[in-house]
């Protein structure tokens, strides 16, 4: 167990120190003077300037600066944003609400879809199964972001039924959730009911049917933890493809978030704003991951004992 | 038997999308930027199966086009990543102790990133264009098959065949070539091409957000993009292209799942 | 006489086009106990699992009577299955560590099977679950209930198994395999808890492949094979007079000191001329490895001549396997030494140690895993005709040897049956010509009739080739067959050793002598059987 804890650590520092690297790395990668990449499209004042080279030990050599730039963001100090005039950090705090609020729904509607889509369709009839299966496939293969064009179309823009732009409040949450929520819940249906048909097969299934246990019983208290632990393991990699998908998403619905906050720093070369974004998230991985090691340790007695 | 016409329904729409790649002019007429600004946004008739856009360019011969710069994306993407990933992979397995360590704690930081962020920032630095997507799409896909082939390779390497080789005879070296090596590709070959599918999506994402080919160019995403605003009017600009990426996306998959049935 | 617990006549099950059983009739009376023996496939399964109504979606089951406790159960609804599962019919099946939920304590699997069927008030259902347990001879109860499947040792997690089943009282157990993948003493208890029931009552319906496992318990046999019922009657009866055939080959396939010599699969045949035992081909001294802190070997030595067999026995944990993977090279001593043929493993180059490895091969239990998938029988064998430097050509010679015809060459191993897949796994090993085989629980995995044939080509091959065997086994009666001498290991020692004959017969260390007493006896009626044959 404590090696356990001991290399969670381990390997959480190793991912922010490896974030801060690769953003001090793309910085200096991006063709032009850094003083200029950092201020992107925007115009300042000398002073600025003087300040800019200041703050980032440009006049020094590159492992001072490397150094500096590593010991700003320990002290959490994500630079400054020239176009948004207004610190990193804070642009990312005031856009994080909405995402976060986005992310929440998507990984609750999906947890609870696909895991009664799971249970409902494992080891049923062939036509249940096909059915459920071909609409998976089409689920995976369609691109969230024309998912959410034809969603906005359809709902909104035709029907009217949802608000199109940009409204606060659940109405205009069902649709981006919807959206975000395509591509992942298929996978995870798909997975778990994968995982909850091969544990069906299990002789402790047979074991507790022999003791009269009906089949929604042996599904509910036997199989579904079995299939949770390969759904758990594919949570991290959820959270990525939220964070990814969400850009698309939020542009398309016109909402608040960092997804489009991202998106306007990238296509404005706002680089402080891209490199802060990619600290947060890094933090957001490691988060995620302790939280998936912990939800390990609820599911399977065998790990916890393996300390 | 039901799965059968489904794997070759797959194949077929491969095949075409294939054809339109490498030969456009084949399936439709004229240039894809040929503008008619007296056609424009002219729903799908005869002469225009699937209608006009604003510029009044032919969206069918559009998607035909489009065909080449997104199957190119997610195949050169994907050959990129497991070109990468494969050499990286077997270099930790194979490489001892210190090698395996390195390699695979940068591929953990890599994975730690979400993907699409990856790639914008590697847009950052490096600005739009085919290349550059292809470039951003690799970097991240590349740790995951670092990942797979490193496990499959420890993995094989302790299968029963591998020791009744060794107690057999054979070296090492010819242990690896023959027995460590094929069983690890195939597996992963199966992976590749539906991950081919993926890329192509991702790929295509980058394009619709302004990213990847700049207009004209006729490129799927970019053509969903340019529709979007036009979608209450004229829906079949950016119908047509999706439809097209998700078709494509869909044979992939059905036809690498069926690979991976056979060989498993 | 009483109403049978289970009565069933003319039973029929089929999967689609495939027919499992096929006229099976059987009833069990209280405190009978009923033995249901056959080989794979033979449908014994399948017949146990109509009687609690879990034969699957996919079967068509059809009987002229199927009546439980005297009610007509053919037209059971899937609700009356569910009162009739635990608690009017107990079922165990084989290995406890995955017949019970792995992720739960064993306490609530016992729990379980109370509180479907309500048998006590939920507060006395805890009080009730330590009772069960000590009644199966779970030690600290309490503290057994908490634990986990894998926490607990084979034995107790099967006695747990089989107080989930009995929770309810059943009239009628039904054992399917449950010492199966036990080891021999932890065998002998189980049997001895199902005795206890039997003697209380409890209708016993006990399935098994092996007859010395049901011959002490069971009060009627019934002999099935491909779905039918070959021969039935006294258990007594059936183990000494056999009538069927099949029943006798059955009895004369099982391997004991008393076969010794002889063709297990055909008991007829005159027997095998072997040349007396020629020069040390393996020495062994002093062999010692740890593994983590635990010493899985400790102080092993032993000599094997040229055309001569040692067997090794134990049971799991033994250290058996890591000395066969020591004696192979695969697996270096942390002291004492392995030489081949007089050269010593240690200190040789990697191209040295390449060409010793041809001349000691080694045989898996389990053959498929120690083939390369993508790999036909035909590149498996050229591979190790190429080692020793033999035509490839030879491999239709080498499939001759060990009994298969040049149709197996294209076909991979995946697409062979067991003995044929054991078969050319042997054939591999002859490749090299070797001077010494390790063979590692070679028929372990594989049906007693198949596993007389797999011991007999073994046998053949030796008197012919006068290759030697280091033979490793748990089963004392194959190691008793095939041996000259023996060593019996427990916890990475040798306790004893010596020939076969004077070990098996008169051992003198106390844990050969629990090791005997644990084996379910059969000889004396084997031996009567191949008199009579």
């Amino acid at each position: 167990m404590t090696k356990r804890i001991l290399t969670r650590l381990g390997t959480s520092v190793l991912v922010l120190w490896g974030a801060v690297t690769v953003s001090f790395t793309a910085l200096h990668l991006t063709p032009g003077n850094v003083v200029d990449v950092l201020i992107g499209s925007s115009i300042v004042t000398p002073e600025v300037r003087a300040q800019i080279i200041a703050d980032y030990g440009l006049d020094r050599p590159l492992p001072v600066q490397y150094a500096t730039y590593l010991g700003r963001v320990l002290r959490g100090d994500l630079g400054q944003s020239y176009q948004l005039h207004e610190s990193v950090a804070t642009a990312i705090g005031t856009q994080l609400g909405p995402s976060l609020q986005l992310a929440g729904a998507t990984l609750l509607v999906t947890v609870v879809v696909s895991t009664t889509l799971a249970l409902l369709t494992a080891r049923r009839r062939r036509w249940i199964r096909g059915l459920s299966s071909g609409l998976e496939l089409v689920g995976v293969s369609i691109p969230t972001f024309w998912a959410a064009i034809l969603l906005l179309t359809v709902f909104s823009f035709q029907l009217g039924w949802f608000p199109a732009v940009g409204a606060d409040g659940w109405s205009g949450l069902v649709l981006p959730v919807i959206a975000t929520s395509i591509p992942i819940t298929t996978m995870l249906t798909q997975l778990m009911r994968e995982s909850l048909e091969l544990t069906l097969e299990e002789p402790f299934v047979l074991t507790a049917r022999s003791r009269g246990m009906s089949d929604l019983g042996v599904r509910l208290r036997h199989a579904l933890r079995h299939a949770l632990v390969p759904a758990v393991t594919l949570l991290g990699w959820v959270v990525g493809l939220l964070v990814g998908s969400m850009v698309a998403v939020e542009q398309i619905f016109s909402r608040q978030g960092i997804g489009q906050l991202t998106l306007a720093a990238v296509t404005g070369k706002d680089l402080p704003v891209v490199m802060g974004v990619v600290l947060v998230t890094a933090v957001l991985y490691v988060v995620v991951n302790i939280v998936i090691d912990l939800l390990y340790l609820v599911i399977d007695p065998r790990l916890r004992s393996a300390a | 038997m039901r799965a059968r016409v489904g794997v070759g329904a797959a194949s077929a729409v491969l095949a075409l999308i294939t054809l339109a790649a490498l030969a456009p002019g084949l399936l439709t007429g004229g240039p894809p930027d040929q503008a008619d600004a007296l056609a424009a946004l002219e729903g799908p008739s005869a002469a225009h199966w699937f209608g006009t856009d604003a510029n009044g360019r032919d969206v069918f011969t559009r998607v035909v086009y489009g065909a080449a710069p997104s199957l190119l994306a997610g195949l050169g993407a994907t050959a990129l990543a497991v070109t990468v990933g494969t050499a990286l992979g077997l270099l930790a397995a194979l490489g001892g102790r210190v090698l395996d360590e390195v390699v695979m704690r940068l591929v953990e930081v890599v994975l730690a990133l979400p993907t699409l962020l990856l790639a914008l920032l590697v847009i950052t630095v490096t600005g739009p264009g085919t290349v550059n997507v292809i470039l951003a799409i690799a970097l991240y896909t590349a740790p995951s098959y670092a990942r797979l082939v490193r496990a499959q390779t420890m993995v094989i390497r302790r299968a029963g065949y591998v020791e009744a080789a060794t107690s057999l005879g054979l070296s090492q070296g010819r242990i690896i070539l023959r027995h460590v090596l094929p069983n690890a590709f195939e597996p992963l070959l199966v992976l590749a091409t539906i991950e081919v599918g993926i890329a192509l999506v991702a790929a295509a994402s980058l394009s619709y957000l302004g990213l990847g080919p700049q207009p004209p160019a006729p490129e799927w995403g970019a053509m969903l993009s340019g529709g979007r605003d036009y979608f209450s009017v004229a829906w079949w600009i950016a119908i047509f292209p999706g439809v097209a990426i998700t078709l494509t996306v869909l044979s992939i998959t059905v036809v690498g799942r069926h690979l991976q049935r056979r060989i498993s | 006489m009483s109403v049978p617990v289970v009565e069933v006549a003319d039973l029929h099950v089929s999967f689609g086009p495939v027919a499992a059983v096929r006229g099976v009739s059987l009833a069990v009376h209280p405190g009978e106990c009923v033995a249901l023996v056959g080989e794979s496939g033979s449908g014994k399964s399948v017949t146990a699992r109509t009687l609690l109504g879990l034969t699957g979606e996919q079967a068509e089951v059809s009987a002229t009577r199927l009546r439980i406790e005297g009610l007509d159960a053919s037209g059971f609804s899937e609700r009356q299955w569910r009162s009739v599962r635990g608690r009017r019919i107990g079922f165990v099946l084989q290995d406890a560590l995955v017949s019970l939920d792995s992720l739960r304590p064993v306490g609530k699997e016992i729990a379980e099977t109370l509180r479907l069927h309500r048998a006590v008030p939920r507060d006395a259902v805890r009080g009730r679950v330590l009772e069960l347990l000590t009644e199966v001879g779970v030690p600290e109860p309490e503290r057994r209930a908490r634990q986990y499947p894998h926490e607990l040792s084979g034995g107790l997690r099967q006695r747990a198994l089989i107080a989930s089943a009995i929770a309810c009282h059943p009239r009628l157990l039904i054992a399917d395999e449950p010492t199966t993948a036990l080891d021999v003493t932890v065998q002998a208890q189980i049997l001895r808890l199902l005795g206890e029931r039997k003697r209380a009552g409890t209708a016993l319906l006990l399935i098994s492949h092996d007859l010395a496992v049901v011959a002490e318990l069971a009060d009627r046999i019934l002999v099935m094979k491909d779905g039918v019922v070959v021969e039935s009657g006294p258990a007594q009866r059936v183990l000494r007079e056999p009538e069927h055939p099949y029943t006798r080959g059955l009895l004369a396939a099982i391997p004991t000191a008393a076969a010794k010599g002889a063709r297990l699969s055909d008991p007829a045949a005159p027997p095998l001329r072997r040349a007396p035992a020629g020069e040390v081909v393996i020495e062994a001294r002093d062999l010692a490895r740890s593994f983590r802190g635990h010493r899985a070997v400790d102080g092993v030595s032993f000599e094997l001549r040229a055309g001569e067999t040692l067997g090794i026995v134990g049971e799991s944990g033994s250290g058996k396997t890591t000395t066969a993977r020591l004696v192979l090279g695969l697996l270096a001593p942390d002291r004492g030494s392995v030489a081949i043929d007089g050269q010593p493993w240690a200190g040789l180059t990697p191209r040295r140690r390449r060409e010793l490895r041809r001349h000691i091969q080694v045989v898996y239990q389990d053959p498929l895993s120690s083939f390369d998938p993508r790999f036909t029988v035909r590149r498996i064998l050229a591979e190790a005709l190429d080692v020793g430097g033999r035509p490839r050509g030879e491999a239709v010679r080498l499939l001759e040897q060990v009994g298969l015809d040049a149709g197996v060459l294209d076909r991979r191993p995946l697409r062979l049956s067991g003995g044929q897949r054991q078969r050319v796994a042997i054939a591999r090993a002859l490749a090299p010509r070797p001077r010494v085989i390790v063979c590692d629980e070679p028929v372990s995995a594989l049906d007693v009739s198949i596993q007389a044939q797999v011991l007999d080509l073994l046998a053949e091959l030796q008197a012919e080739l006068g290759v030697a065997y280091l033979f490793i086994s748990h089963h004392l009666g194959v190691v008793q067959h095939v041996s000259d001498r023996v060593l019996v290991m427990k916890d990475g020692r040798v306790v004893e050793s010596g020939d076969v004959h004077q070990v098996l017969t008169a051992p003198t260390a106390a844990y050969t002598r629990e090791l005997l007493a644990a084996v379910p006896q059969l000889d004396t009626t084997a031996s009567l059987v191949r008199r009579a044959s």
